[in-house]
């Protein structure tokens, strides 16, 4: 009985579906396939659309509006969710609203050998009039290779690039004062023990890398300076160039046991790389990557009390190349 | 009217056939395939935010006195670069939002290419004949980096001082010609002249651009002239069939619609989770340094690889051949990227397998690959939670130093220890595999027989 119905449902199905189909368009088959009408999704995609619509339009009004309290969380929630919105209406439009066809295609062919052969064949004939190619040839490239290094040459414009000197230049010179950031001259009796001050040589250019130092204040019991730096302790006062050697960061922390007991040594770290260097021996590295020593300024201290260089850094400062141990930067002592 | 502008279209350029061909394009359907489409439209949005920044910004080194709305910073000294940069957080409508929508979307694009390299990587994607595409994307993701870098160093705040110092540094290390190199880039010694900022500049929104879109184009190009690979997932899938979904209607609302998922999520990113918040780190002055200083993630494993380094310049006499940042900041990312190139060549030398590939390998099907890769990959990452040791040492209060001869000990030994492992699980893998065919074939055997003895006894 209810298989009797399904047959005439279905055939009066057929029937309509015949009767309604489009004549087909100029007699062609159908490319993509017919698919089940889903109403329900399609109103889903809709009202997504619209929502996206709407939280552009709120875009564009808080936009103008210009007043609310959080201008860029506004701007970004209504953007950013118009966004999604339309996501999730193309997504539905995929999923559902759409005929998802898995065809099969064939991968193309990996090589063509007889193309390659005429390609081959084209580039040897077209020589047939050389008599000396390989000479011919070699005047190719020698004229390819010159222009290529001419028109390259302009590049040296950029920069120094073959004159050294300027790594191993420095502001200081004997004499020269140490100042603070504000340019006021740092005085010894101001310095005291477990702090670092940061100074720079009076009236040069901060930024210079060889300019700023760290001075620290250490018990010149506790000093072990090297013999060619130990005369310059002033009352215990060391000053170190504040570019670390190993990548040219500012060193802006200082180990003393003051704040960390178990750590035995007073250091200087920089928050780069933690590259550590010993204040008391004349700035040995005792942990990190630095491969060289902090260089240090040997100092003194005035009839006024206050701080001077005493010559040059003992070596270049800032990171390595390959020249850095050739040679020290020079004595500035006649200044 | 879709006749008529079909029409219109193949009248001037006869290009209808080409047109039917892309539109019928196939698009196996596998959701690790999406991972490079996102990297795209993070480009898409990394150009169209970028473009509006550029319109604001100032590549000036002038200095200059802060008279803006951010208090902290009033009367302060600064660039022009960083001025401007501030004025777009705190003056330009929208400004800020297309700021942090562009440094959001830089972060993603890398994350992106990477997870896509790693799919290509474990499913022998890169083989032949697609070790051309394989080669090209490596060198986007080499650029991208830089690109990367160069863009948050030109805001010049703080941060962005200090991660340009390590990369002077970096470049003076370079072996014979370091010095010279960057006196070139930089027109003399750190911090250099005026001009290196006009020249980041330049680089950053033109030359490295239009690099990535031109290999990014290459890319595409070949991807379609070799067609998809594809994961043998039904017996339909062959190396001479690929199955798949075709551009046009199937592919087309599934990638606008995953388009505008990812530019939706980067401007709600942007726009309601800070990042970078460059008011707060000040100006950049090479006598100022910030404490627990991280870049952005993609350089977290240079940042790794520099800290890990022993003291140690390499000397000879007088001339320092090799000094320290050159190990970390450029051997170590260089032996990472020398590896990636050259492994499809040494694959193909240790497996003799020198075939066409366009079913893709799952992970245990080549346990080689999967073992040395995951070895790489564990180096590389152990390399990366490395960099972020000072703020474990911060928040944990485990010792730095003591972490950082772990690390040292735990590069070299996990690789290999994750290397065994990842094998040995391979091969467990194929075997269970092997075990559960020889079952399911003794059960239909053994039905056969059982139905054949049935029916024996009918008949007798």
């Amino acid at each position: 009985m209810s298989r009797a119905k399904d047959f005439l449902v279905s055939g009066a199905v057929l029937l309509v579906s015949r009767l309604r189909r489009k004549p087909k368009l100029h007699g062609r088959e159908r490319v993509v396939p017919t698919g089940a009408a889903s109403p329900g999704w399609e109103l889903v995609a809709l009202l997504l659309l619209l929502a996206a619509a709407l939280c552009a339009v709120g875009f564009i009004v808080v936009y103008v509006l210009d007043r609310l309290s959080h201008q860029t969380q506004w701007l970004g929630l209504s953007l950013g969710l118009s966004f999604v919105f339309l996501a999730a209406a193309l997504i539905v439009t995929a999923k559902h609203l759409i005929v998802t066809e898995e065809l099969e295609d064939d991968y193309p062919l990996v090589e063509y050998p007889e193309e390659q052969e005429t390609i081959a064949q084209v580039v040897d004939e077209s020589g047939s009039r050389l008599t000396r190619s390989g000479l011919f040839k070699l005047g190719l490239g020698a004229a390819g290779g010159a222009i290529g290094l001419a028109v390259l040459t302009p590049i040296a414009s950029l920069g120094p690039g073959i004159d050294m000197d300027a790594f191993v230049r420095t502001p200081w010179r004997r004499g020269r004062r140490l100042v603070d950031e504000q340019g006021r001259p740092l005085r010894a009796a101001d310095i005291e023990e477990d702090t670092f001050y940061t100074a720079f040589p009076e009236h040069a250019d901060k930024e210079e890398l060889a300019s700023s130092l760290v001075v620290v204040r250490l018990p010149e019991s506790e000093l072990r300076l090297p013999p060619e730096l130990a005369r310059f302790p002033a009352n215990g006062i060391v000053a170190y160039s504040k570019i670390c050697t190993h990548a040219g960061c500012a060193i802006n922390l200082y180990r003393t046991p003051l704040f960390k007991p178990i750590e035995p040594k007073p250091a200087l770290v920089c928050p780069c790389h933690y590259s550590t260097f010993d204040v008391a021996t004349g700035g040995d590295v005792l942990f990190g990557p630095a491969g060289r020593k902090l260089p240090m300024l040997p100092i003194y201290v005035d009839a006024n009390g206050e701080l001077r260089a005493a010559g040059n850094f003992d070596g270049p400062v800032g990171p390595s190349w390959w020249g850095v141990r050739m040679r020290k930067p020079e004595n500035g002592s006649g200044a | 009217m879709i006749r008529k502008l079909v029409g219109f279209l193949d009248r001037r350029s006869g290009t209808a056939p080409l047109l039917r061909k892309t539109l019928r394009y196939l698009f196996p359907d596998h959701w690790s395939f999406l991972l490079g489409e996102v990297a795209l439209y993070a480009f898409v949005v990394l150009v169209a935010t970028g473009t509006y920044l550029a319109l604001f910004y100032r590549d000036s080194t002038k200095d200059v006195v802060y008279h803006g709305p951010y208090a902290p910073l009033q009367g302060q000294h600064m660039t022009e670069a960083y001025h401007s940069a501030l004025d777009l957080s705190f003056t330009v409508k929208a400004g800020l939002l297309m700021r942090q929508t562009h440094h959001w979307a830089a972060n993603i694009f890398v994350a992106a290419i990477v997870l896509h390299l790693l799919r290509i990587f474990f499913t022998g994607a890169y083989r032949k004949p697609r070790g051309l595409t394989y080669v090209i994307g490596l060198l986007m993701l080499f650029t991208v980096l830089l690109e990367g870098y160069l863009g948050y160093s030109l805001v010049d705040d703080l941060l962005s001082g200090m991660g340009l110092a390590i990369g002077y540094g970096v470049a003076l290390s370079i072996p014979f010609v370091g010095a010279n190199l960057a006196a070139l880039i930089w027109d003399g010694p750190f911090p250099g002249s005026p001009a290196f900022f006009s020249r980041m500049y330049i680089a950053h929104v033109f030359i490295l651009p239009a690099l990535i879109a031109t290999l990014l184009a290459l890319h595409l190009a070949l991807v379609a002239l070799r067609h998809h690979t594809q994961f043998k997932q039904t017996p339909r899938e062959t190396q001479r069939k690929i199955v798949g979904v075709p551009t046009y209607p199937g592919q087309t609302p599934r990638s606008l619609g995953l388009l505008s998922f990812v530019v939706g999520t980067l401007f709600l990113l942007g726009g309601l989770v800070q990042i970078n918040p460059i008011w707060l780190w000040g100006p950049y002055h090479t006598y100022a340094a910030e404490n627990g200083a991280q870049p952005d993630w993609y350089l977290g494993w240079l940042i790794g690889a520099l800290r890990l380094m022993p003291s140690w310049d390499f000397v000879i006499g007088h001339y320092t051949l090799v000094p320290n940042p050159f190990w970390g900041g450029a051997a170590f990312p260089l032996l990472v990227f020398g590896f990636l190139l050259l492994w499809p060549a040494l694959e193909r030398r240790f497996t003799g397998d020198d075939g066409y590939h366009n079913l893709l390998d799952r992970p245990r099907d080549a346990p080689m690959r999967t073992a040395v890769g995951l070895g790489v990959f564990t180096g590389v990452l152990l390399v990366f939670l490395a960099g972020a040791s000072d703020r474990v040492d911060v928040m944990f209060g485990i010792g730095y130093s003591a972490q950082i001869w772990v690390y040292r000990v735990l590069v070299f030994v996990a690789p290999v220890v994750v290397g065994l492992i990842a094998y040995r699980v391979c091969i467990e893998l194929q075997k269970g595999e092997e075990v559960e065919r020889e079952r399911k074939r003794a059960e239909a055997e053994a039905d056969a027989i059982s139905r054949r003895d049935q029916l024996a006894r009918e008949y007798v």
